[in-house]
């Protein structure tokens, strides 16, 4: 299998990596870029523990190719605080004891955030819908919609 | 595996035509990827047709909307143009996966997968869509009820690729819906659905329809029993009934554990009777959008 070569924005840093043809982004973030937020849970796209966003959508990065990557913009969990500044997002997570074990955590705060950009004042019908795609099997995910709420009503106030 | 970017239908086509072994085009990679990973599919050359120009847009054509093959999922359901004239495509496009599949999942794709159970199918079919297929030797268009072939199969051969769909121009007084059944709110594949499209005259009375039905045979049926029972008429409760009745009649489901033979046919032709009152409440809608202005 012939590697590829690509060049691509990550956070809003350049970065470039090679990678298998077959090789899902997920991998490249985790294993050669050692960004190890983006977790897999399933592999498949049912999860949402892999959430990024490409191009401003988000995504599962496991399935995307790496090689989509060459001369996208990507953003993960760890573009999400600025310096040692947390997001509302991730502060509200925390105060609301929003995880437990926390796998599903970045792929929540990276969804919500997409959310949020999107939808300032969401119901938490809303939210529900939205984050259908982030399994959590520890919290039961009332702690999580009241933690999205908790945010959004800072953003908005800020 | 091979990964190439084509930077024209053409060159996709040709690149599909040449590769000796296992070949896949790529949209937006939701079903391939996956299909990759359960191993139970080995490709040689993967072909990313994300970077033809022009196939991410969606571009008004002849009053409807010719919408790029790899316009995904997210973006059409931002498309205020097309949201007015085919919510029940959009409707149907909108229960594709989560929202991370929402942005990457594309209806050529859930089209070219060949599910019988693909939500936007029916939808399209019901809308007379019309595909867009690139060959090594040009492009000529298809209904799209002709692409289907069965689970996981499609009429197109390995060189061939979709390039767009176009939702045709419709008359005033239309209005499409789109239903299905699944044991829960939200992410599943549907046990049955049902998509209705149809005109009205200025009395109220249907005067063009067509239903197609998903999850209950090999491929999507279109019923034309069903539009025949409803078109004369103002879906009075006999009209619906035998709107039902022809959908039940079309039916040919599979019995698994996610629902039976019986359930799967009632349940369609529950789907396609409430289905085509949404389509009538949206045909005098659209009715009376237009009187106001």
């Amino acid at each position: 299998m012939k590697s590829l070569h690509i060049s691509t924005t990550i956070n809003g840093d350049p970065v470039e990596f090679i990678c298998d043809p077959d090789e899902p982004l997920l991998d490249v973030l985790r294993n050669r870029l050692h960004l190890t937020g983006a977790k897999e849970g399933c592999g498949t796209g049912d999860c949402g523990a892999c959430s990024v966003t490409l191009n401003g959508r988000l995504v599962c990065s496991c399935l995307v190719l790496g090689a989509e990557a060459q001369r996208a913009e990507i953003t993960t969990i760890e573009g999400m605080a600025e310096g040692d500044q947390l997001h509302p997002l991730q502060r509200a997570f925390i105060d609301g004891a929003a995880f437990q074990c926390g796998v599903c955590t970045p792929g929540i705060l990276v969804a919500a955030k997409a959310l949020l950009e999107k939808n300032p004042s969401p119901t938490d019908e809303e939210v529900r819908y939205w984050l259908a795609g982030n399994l959590c099997r520890c919290t039961g995910y009332d702690k999580i919609i009241a933690a999205v709420q908790v945010a959004a009503a800072e953003m908005r106030s800020a | 595996m091979r990964y190439m970017t084509a930077q024209s239908a053409s060159a996709a086509a040709m690149a599909l035509a040449e590769e000796p072994g296992k070949s896949r085009v790529l949209a937006g990679g939701t079903d391939l990827l996956v299909q990759m990973k359960a191993g139970n599919l080995t490709v040689d050359l993967v072909v990313d047709i994300k970077h033809i120009p022009g196939i991410r847009d969606i571009v008004p054509e002849a009053g409807g909307f010719r919408i790029g093959a790899a316009v995904a999922n997210a973006e059409l359901r931002e498309h205020a143009g097309v949201c007015q004239q085919w919510p029940g495509v959009i409707e149907a496009a909108g229960l594709i996966g989560s929202t991370q599949v929402q942005g990457r999942s594309t209806i050529a794709g859930n089209l070219c997968n060949g599910s019988p159970a693909a939500d936007s199918v029916p939808a399209l079919v019901a809308a007379d869509a019309v595909v867009r297929v690139a060959g090594p030797d040009g492009t000529h268009d298809v209904p799209v009820l002709d692409i289907p072939a069965g689970p996981g199969k499609t009429t197109l051969n390995k060189a061939q690729i979709v390039t767009s769909i176009l939702l045709p121009a419709r008359p005033a007084r239309s209005g499409d819906a789109y239903l299905r059944f699944i044991p829960r709110t939200e992410m599943d594949i549907a046990v049955a659905s049902a998509a209705v499209n149809l005109t009205l005259d200025a009395t109220g009375t249907v005067t063009a329809a067509r239903v197609a039905l998903g999850a209950v045979a090999p491929k999507v049926v279109l019923v034309e029993a069903a539009a025949k029972a409803i078109i004369g008429t103002k879906l009075e409760d006999a009209a619906l009934s035998a709107l039902a009745q022809a959908c039940e009649a079309a039916c040919n489901p599979i019995d698994d554990k996610r629902g039976t033979i019986a359930f799967r046919t009632s349940t369609a032709g529950v789907l396609a009777r409430r289905a085509a009152k949404i389509a009538y409440d949206r045909a005098q809608g659209s009715a009376n959008a237009g009187a106001s202005k």
